[in-house]
């Protein structure tokens, strides 16, 4: 059974935003999570497959071809992990 | 400059195809040939523990140690080489004047003046030192735009002052402080002043003398050389009273216990090897020799006036940019740091959308959360230059700008 760890490198918050947290994805599974996540949510807009703006379950993120994803406003660690194993698992 | 490119081979990668323009400098800088072979002729050739042992290998790595240590006091023009202690950045020098100089000298009527453009390094050691010692710290305020307001901090200055902390350049805006300015006021109230050099040291020609300043404190890595070695400058006198900062290894003379086996007398080694306990970083040392003798050779005029060309191009063509907004006094005397933000996106985002194109920027509050909260901002993105960067680079960082604009 798949885990969050076979995709997720790092978690950061963010310094200076207000609760947005930075999920790097590790590199040889960037590819297959952003097919995921691309299949999973609703993208609001994208812009020349360079950044693609996204919501899911009332949150919403910026998603980046480099396997980084920025979330908004998450309330804890917990509500993150909800989300990505939604999106990834 | 152009000719210099040569001499840094990772400013030929490629990041997402495209060729690398770095503008993280004040973060740190990337390394010349010259440093990558001096640390490995040292590792090939000389590498040994230093000071203590007699064999050739040893005093070939303590020659070459102390003649960084030579070059470095050189490079700033301090008196003497006693002056010079070695430290892993700017963070360990700052707090190795805390935890020696302060710990011994403030007490709880004492005031300690830090400028709100410190960088976190010059703020948060002495906030846990004051909850130690109950002495009260004092923050200067800055102007609007991110220039020091230096009648507020002379306010704020008084018989109860001991100590002021200050940058002499801003991490965030690259703005340039009078430091002869604060320090002949802190000199006048009887404090010293306790100069963070990180981001001028390496850009522009600092002369310990000349500014009169206490103590300097700054990094190698944002000056070509390789992470893990800094520099503490300090006046003699000061540091011939100061406590060790750490005990161990070659920062004693003698350690003696006594034949009832219940105390220990210890005599301190000389200035500057009292504060450099345990085994420093040779290699970090030489690589930095190498560093200073390679911007030495560029002459620190010149590299401050690229930089600064480079800033005012810079801020001519990123106002091309509808949805950006600068900060910064754009007129004043500066290194080349321009801080920026897009409407409508975090600095983030941009950071992540230039990384996309292989530019890097640095995003957030940049260790500097005081001067991001005086100057309102949520936080900043930061573009900074160095000796290697080019007009043609920032053309690129404009072109993507403009790219991010359309988003």
């Amino acid at each position: 059974m798949s885990t969050l760890e076979e995709y997720v490198a790092r978690v950061e918050g963010t310094c200076g935003e207000e609760k947005d947290v930075i999920v790097t994805f590790k590199y040889e599974k960037r590819a297959e999570a952003m097919a995921r996540i691309l299949s999973r949510a609703e993208v609001k807009s994208s812009f020349s497959g360079i950044v693609y703006e996204l919501t899911f379950k009332n949150l919403s993120f910026r998603l980046y071809p480099s396997g980084k994803a920025i979330f908004r406003s998450v309330r804890d660690r917990e509500e993150l992990n909800r989300t990505l194993a939604a999106l990834l698992l | 400059m152009y000719a210099i490119r040569k001499d840094f081979p990772i400013l030929q990668r490629k990041i997402n195809k495209n060729t690398l323009v770095y503008f993280d400098n004040a973060a740190t800088t990337q390394k010349p040939l010259q440093v990558i072979d001096a640390l490995k002729d040292y590792y090939e050739n000389h590498n040994a523990n230093v000071h203590r042992a007699v064999h050739t290998l040893s005093q070939e790595a303590t020659e070459m140690f102390e003649a960084a240590r030579e070059k470095t006091a050189q490079f700033i023009n301090a008196r003497s080489t006693s002056e010079i202690i070695f430290v892993r950045g700017t963070t360990e020098a700052i707090n190795l004047v805390a935890y020696s100089w302060g710990l011994r000298n403030l007490q709880a009527d004492d005031e300690v003046l830090i400028s709100l453009m410190e960088h976190h390094s010059n703020i948060v050691p002495w906030a846990i030192l004051s909850e130690i010692k109950k002495f009260r710290v004092k923050y200067s305020r800055i102007n609007a735009d991110g220039t020091l307001d230096y009648e507020d901090l002379e306010s704020k200055l008084s018989r109860k002052t001991k100590l002021v902390c200050l940058s002499h350049v801003s991490n965030v805006t690259g703005v340039i402080n009078d430091v002869k300015r604060v320090c002949k006021a802190a000199h006048d109230h009887g404090a010293l002043l306790l100069l963070d050099g990180a981001q001028s040291v390496p850009h522009l020609p600092v002369d310990v003398e000349a500014l009169d300043v206490d103590f300097l404190a700054f990094s190698g890595h944002k000056m070509l050389a390789p992470t893990g070695i800094g520099v503490l400058y300090g006046k003699k006198a000061l540091l011939e009273g100061m406590p060790p900062f750490q005990g161990g290894g070659e920062m004693i003379r003698e350690v003696a216990v006594n034949p009832q086996g219940n105390r220990c007398v210890i005599t301190w080694n000389d200035l500057p090897w009292k504060f450099e306990a345990g085994t420093p970083n040779v290699s970090g040392a030489i690589g930095l020799m190498a560093a200073i003798k390679y911007l030495e050779r560029i002459g620190m005029d010149e590299v401050f006036r690229h930089e600064a060309e480079l800033n005012e191009y810079a801020v001519k063509r990123v106002r091309e940019c509808r949805r950006v907004t600068l900060y910064g006094p754009l007129g004043a005397s500066k290194c080349g740091i321009l801080p920026f933000n897009v409407a409508g996106l975090s600095s983030h985002d941009v950071a992540l959308f230039l990384d996309n194109y292989g530019i890097t920027i640095r995003s957030g509050y940049h260790c500097a959360q005081p001067l991001h909260q005086s100057l309102m901002l949520q936080s900043s993105a930061r573009a900074s230059f160095y000796i290697y960067n080019t007009r043609e680079e920032i053309d690129r960082f404009v072109e993507v700008l403009g790219e991010i604009e359309q988003f």
